[in-house]
């Protein structure tokens, strides 16, 4: 679905994606884990174009994604560390404006849709409050109901548990869980290492700019096949 | 010391009707710069090189040189140009329009800048196009931000308003200095001038109070 060639980015002089090369099948959930720095992030925000990569190429489903910038992201859905929910809207207008403005879906059917997915992430009584009175697991669970709300073939989550407190981040997990057996293409740049061995089908360990490592869960907890993945899974177990 | 109301009285009628006209001037005014202070402010934040230099000169232009040297240009000197006499209310109301426009864009480019850059990206990850994410997301929250500064250039605008009595325009100020001329006495016009503007400011001050409330409601 996916196809990353040869990716490079830099930001000035600092050179962030060294050539990064994989792809990611329909239906797959990739963890992207690394110590910080190691370009995780740029990574997945060139997925989308919130960056533009510098070398290299990214195909989705065969076309090249720089010419395709704003139907790329109606079909790539994005989650952000720190929510980025719009705060002069309700909830349900934060879900229901990207596909009022965007698809020009009718404000009924975009309020159908927004309900029956603020159900699902455990939220229909907290459509009419405003992001301020949300906690921040449920902050993030709005952020996940609003990409759905465009009905996304691929999710990014971009450490979408980093900025919680520790009792929300479970809440917030469990949405993504469901998302997995629904069986949604995911990309997860994330630090819980315990939900990447559940869910992930393949696990990319990134350092440094460099895609290291690339391999099945179990094989990588267990038996990193580089000296780099072994230091870092010691430290973070 | 011998303030003498009871001769003022026959003339206050005339010099409140100033205030019809000095409401008409600072409304007009304050439209206008408002929607060209938030083009300008656009231009400054747009990736169109010649806008931004544009912008930006504009504003240096606008804010470094004094406003009623603008104001006597604009009267005076236009018509000398082109030959079109545009009335002192007219010119009057450009030159404020053209004025504030260089503040406000000052204040919404730093109230657009203000607002989190996640906020863009978040707008630009759900595919919405550049107009709608700046009109719907991110002018409302720079426009809550800059409420209190930009009251305070409306206030400005309201109190400056009256250097057009210079040009002839028949403000509440021109109107006390008349009334003063005839009666050969100027304390009691002019006062009964300061206490209308004072209320004026009040009544400003007060909307922008209950419109910052208003826009606190998602807090």
């Amino acid at each position: 679905m996916i196809d990353v060639q040869g990716l490079k980015k830099r930001f000035g002089n600092n050179e962030v994606l060294k050539g990064i090369s994989t792809s990611i099948k329909k239906g797959e959930v990739i963890a992207v884990i690394g110590p910080s720095g190691s370009g995780k992030s740029t990574f997945l925000r060139c997925l989308n174009l919130l960056e533009t990569h510098d070398e290299g190429s990214i195909l989705l489903e065969g076309k090249d994604i720089n010419e395709m910038e704003l139907h790329l992201r109606k079909k790539i859905g994005m989650v952000f560390q720190h929510f980025n929910l719009f705060p002069h809207l309700t909830v349900l207008e934060n879900v229901t404006f990207a596909p009022q403005q965007v698809l020009k879906t009718s404000r009924n059917e975009a309020e159908t849709v927004a309900l029956d997915l603020l159900k699902t992430v455990g939220l229909s009584d907290k459509a009419n409050s405003y992001p301020s009175n949300l906690s921040g697991g449920q902050k993030q669970r709005v952020a996940i109901a609003r990409a759905l709300a465009m009905k996304p073939e691929v999710m990014l989550f971009d450490e979408p548990t980093s900025a919680l407190d520790p009792e929300m981040v479970k809440e917030v997990l469990q949405v993504m869980k469901n998302l997995v057996k629904l069986g949604m293409t995911m990309v997860i740049v994330t630090h819980e290492m315990g939900f990447a061995k559940e869910v992930a089908d393949r696990v990319l360990f990134m350092d440094d700019g460099k895609l290291v490592e690339d391999q099945e869960p179990a094989i990588f907890f267990e038996n990193p096949s580089t000296d780099r993945a072994k230091a870092f899974l010691e430290k973070v177990l | 010391m011998n303030l003498d109301f009871a001769q003022l009285v026959p003339s206050i009628p005339y010099i409140l009707y100033g205030i019809w006209v000095t409401l008409q001037f600072v409304a007009v005014s304050l439209v206008l710069g408002f929607l060209w202070g938030t083009v300008l402010s656009l231009f400054k934040i747009g990736k169109i090189t010649i806008l931004r230099w544009f912008a930006d000169a504009y504003t240096s232009v606008f804010r470094g040189t004094p406003l009623i040297l603008q104001m006597l240009l604009i009267y005076y000197a236009v018509p000398q140009l082109t030959g079109v006499d545009i009335g002192a209310f007219s010119a009057g109301v450009l030159t404020f329009a053209l004025n504030s426009a260089a503040y406000i864009s000052e204040i919404i480019r730093a109230g657009i800048n203000a607002v989190d850059k996640g906020q863009k990206e978040a707008a630009m990850a759900l595919g919405v196009p550049y107009r709608t994410m700046m009109l719907k997301i991110i002018l409302p929250q720079a426009f809550k931000n800059i409420l209190p500064a930009l009251m305070n250039e409306f206030i400005t605008l309201t109190k400056e308003s009256a250097i057009v009595s210079v040009i002839g325009a028949l403000d509440i100020m021109r109107r006390a200095q008349i009334v003063g001329a005839s009666n050969y006495r100027f304390f009691e016009p002019l006062l009964l001038a300061g206490l209308v503007y004072y209320l004026l400011v009040m009544m400003l001050t007060l909307a922008g109070r209950v419109m910052e409330r208003r826009l606190a409601k998602s807090d």
